[in-house]
């Protein structure tokens, strides 16, 4: 149980970056956090204590299988991501370029 | 071709020919044009086809298996009533877009990458309305939004990059909730398959999990549609994007993304309760009014309509928040007669800024004698979003609004009419300072939009005149069958589970 309190409380630190941050970068590793912590979070869902890997073999049964299946998916996840992450860096090189700086208080010409 | 047979053509045709464009674009001219009208013309045919196929299958269910694996192992694609609803609308709006913007995006240096983008987006929009997976829900809505990010940027300029960078923050923040509720989903019901989650689900009732999960899918699709909390990206999207782009984001993609998954998971896989629909209401009602007042102090003439944008969405989710079969018959035809209105408006826009007319109203003045088709067209759209009787969003709203007494919401049905006419007014502003008054002298070489641009504007605007015959029985079954999908709810795991066992 306390292992998912972790998972919430790193979905926190990356929501707290998201929300409290002015450095466009920060902003950016918050959001990553934030994506880790809910792939940890799949992951531990499919975790067992002593489990094992679920490759069938001939002549024998398999009591404590882990679930494969959150693995698999936490990896299109994080693909996913990464593609979410290269676009934002590129569009903050891009803001660097245009304004100068990397503070989202001074990038403010759309208001209204 | 057999009809269940087209079905991955949805997803497989957009994503071919971005890849395509993608490799032959640079080199061979007029490859990316040619290959982008094919593209949305053939997506046009296959949800004619799939539409006609569907009206003569028993049970109006087509299940796709892919690979031959028998879900709820495999996945699978469903089209039901409301998947083709909304492909339909995907394709059509799709398609008189993309006419448009071989014309518009002509001032743009590199139009290979826009189609590449752009059929990126309308592949996970389809996607997205045709899976019956969770999980494959939530990659097709993130191949949809990273395209639409991507094409936000497009022009790359001050606030070009400002808008993109506020929207992907915040989608992508909206997609962690909606990863987050699917990882719930998946460790409550070990499966991924919608109809089978939502078998368990019923099984498993009397907890305050469902809320829990309820309350996280909204804040991640009400983002992804911009009810009023979550609307902060919507104005400046769609006021800087291009206009094609804007015409998308705000006709399809807030829809195919927010509204449409909304409906299918809250109605057909958790169930709504009371609480929810009620918590829907409010918001849309806030949406109407806010947004409304807001598009009326606008000056930018994206920007307004990007306001009005957010009123019109909540409409659509009034209809759907006061859950009986007519509120839900008026929220899907107003989602379709929107998506049309909208998507005319943001090209009208579009094709004054095109001819030099800029963007803000007060720089504009008398544009209908230099661009008079444009003028007209305009005007057609804005008397049908604010709800004129002839035209076709008259009737969409008229069915909300009566849904609204019927059920003995009075107040919401008031707010409905307010946001009614504070639409109308903010419509007669751009009349007044756009398209009436004295042409200005920095405005006499403004000429009328180019051909392809007005084919596509002059298409939309003949919907939105005879809208209103989607009312006639003999058509009607387009939109009463996506309503019997919404009505039926949860029942809807048995109706699927059943058709896959065949």
């Amino acid at each position: 149980m306390g292992l998912y309190f972790l998972c919430i409380i790193l979905f926190c630190v990356g929501l707290y970056g998201v929300l409290r941050k002015r450095n466009i970068v920060k902003i950016i590793i918050g959001l990553v956090i934030m994506n880790y912590s809910i792939s940890l979070f799949f992951v531990l869902l499919g975790y067992k204590f002593h489990g094992r890997a679920p490759i069938e073999s001939q002549n024998q049964t398999i009591a404590n299988m882990v679930d494969p299946l959150p693995q698999a998916l936490v990896l299109t996840s994080i693909v996913i991501s990464l593609a979410v992450m290269a676009l934002l860096i590129a569009i903050a090189i891009r803001i660097y370029e245009r304004y100068g700086t990397f503070d989202i208080t001074k990038i403010k010409r759309l208001r209204g | 071709m057999a009809g269940i047979n087209i079905i991955p053509l949805f997803v497989v045709i957009p994503l071919g020919a971005a890849f395509l464009i993608s490799l032959f674009g640079k080199f061979i001219r007029r490859f990316a044009d040619i290959a982008a009208v094919v593209t949305s013309l053939s997506l046009l045919v296959c949800s004619f086809r799939v539409m006609m196929f569907l009206q003569n299958t028993p049970g109006k269910l087509l299940i796709y298996k892919i690979g031959g694996w028998q879900p709820p192992f495999g996945i699978c694609l469903v089209i039901d009533g409301l998947s083709m609803f909304i492909l339909f609308i995907i394709s059509l709006i799709g398609f008189f877009v993309t006419v448009y913007s071989l014309a518009y995006m002509e001032k743009y240096t590199d139009k290979s990458k826009f189609f590449t983008l752009f059929s990126l987006m309308i592949c996970g929009m389809n996607g997205a309305a045709i899976t019956g997976d969770l999980f494959n829900l939530f990659v097709f809505l993130e191949i949809a939004s990273i395209a639409s990010y991507a094409l936000v940027a497009f022009g790359t300029g001050h606030e070009e990059l400002e808008a993109s960078f506020k929207y992907a923050i915040m989608g992508s923040v909206a997609s962690c909730f909606i990863f987050m509720a699917i990882a719930f989903l998946y460790g409550f019901t070990s499966t991924l398959n919608m109809a089978d989650m939502a078998r368990t689900l019923s099984y498993k009732q009397g907890n305050s999990f469902v809320p829990f999960v309820g309350v996280l899918f909204l804040m991640g699709f009400g983002l992804k549609s911009a009810l009023i909390p979550f609307h902060a990206w919507l104005p400046d999207a769609h006021s800087s994007a291009p206009a094609p782009v804007s015409a998308m984001l705000s006709g399809v993609l807030i829809k195919a993304l927010g509204v449409y998954s909304l409906i299918r998971i809250f109605f057909n896989i958790l169930g709504a309760t009371q609480g929810f629909l009620s918590a829907l209401m409010f918001l849309s009602v806030v949406s109407i009014i806010i947004g409304g007042i807001l598009s009326l102090s606008q000056w930018n003439l994206k920007r307004l309509m990007a306001y009005s944008s957010i009123g019109q969405i909540g409409y659509i989710l009034l209809g759907i928040g006061l859950g009986t079969p007519l509120g839900i018959f008026g929220a899907l035809f107003h989602l379709l007669n929107h998506s049309v209105m909208k998507s005319l408006l943001f090209l009208t826009a579009g094709s004054i800024d095109y001819a030099g007319g800029g963007k803000d109203l007060r720089d504009m003045s008398g544009i209908s004698k230099s661009m008079p088709f444009t003028a007209k067209v305009n005007l057609i759209a804005s008397m049908a979003v604010s709800g004129i009787p002839p035209f076709s969003g008259f009737f969409s709203k008229l069915i909300i609004i009566v849904a609204c007494i019927q059920k003995g919401y009075l107040g919401y049905g008031v707010c409905a009419v307010v946001g009614s006419i504070l639409t109308l007014s903010a419509f007669m502003k751009v009349q007044k300072f756009a398209f009436f008054g004295e042409r200005k002298d920095g405005a006499k070489n403004i000429k009328e939009a180019p051909w392809l641009m007005r084919f596509s504007m002059a298409f939309l605007a003949l919907f939105c005149v005879i809208g209103g015959l989607m009312l006639l029985p003999s058509i009607r079954f387009f939109i009463s069958d996506a309503v019997q999908v919404v009505v039926k709810g949860t029942s809807y795991s048995s109706i699927i589970l059943e058709a896959i066992s065949k």
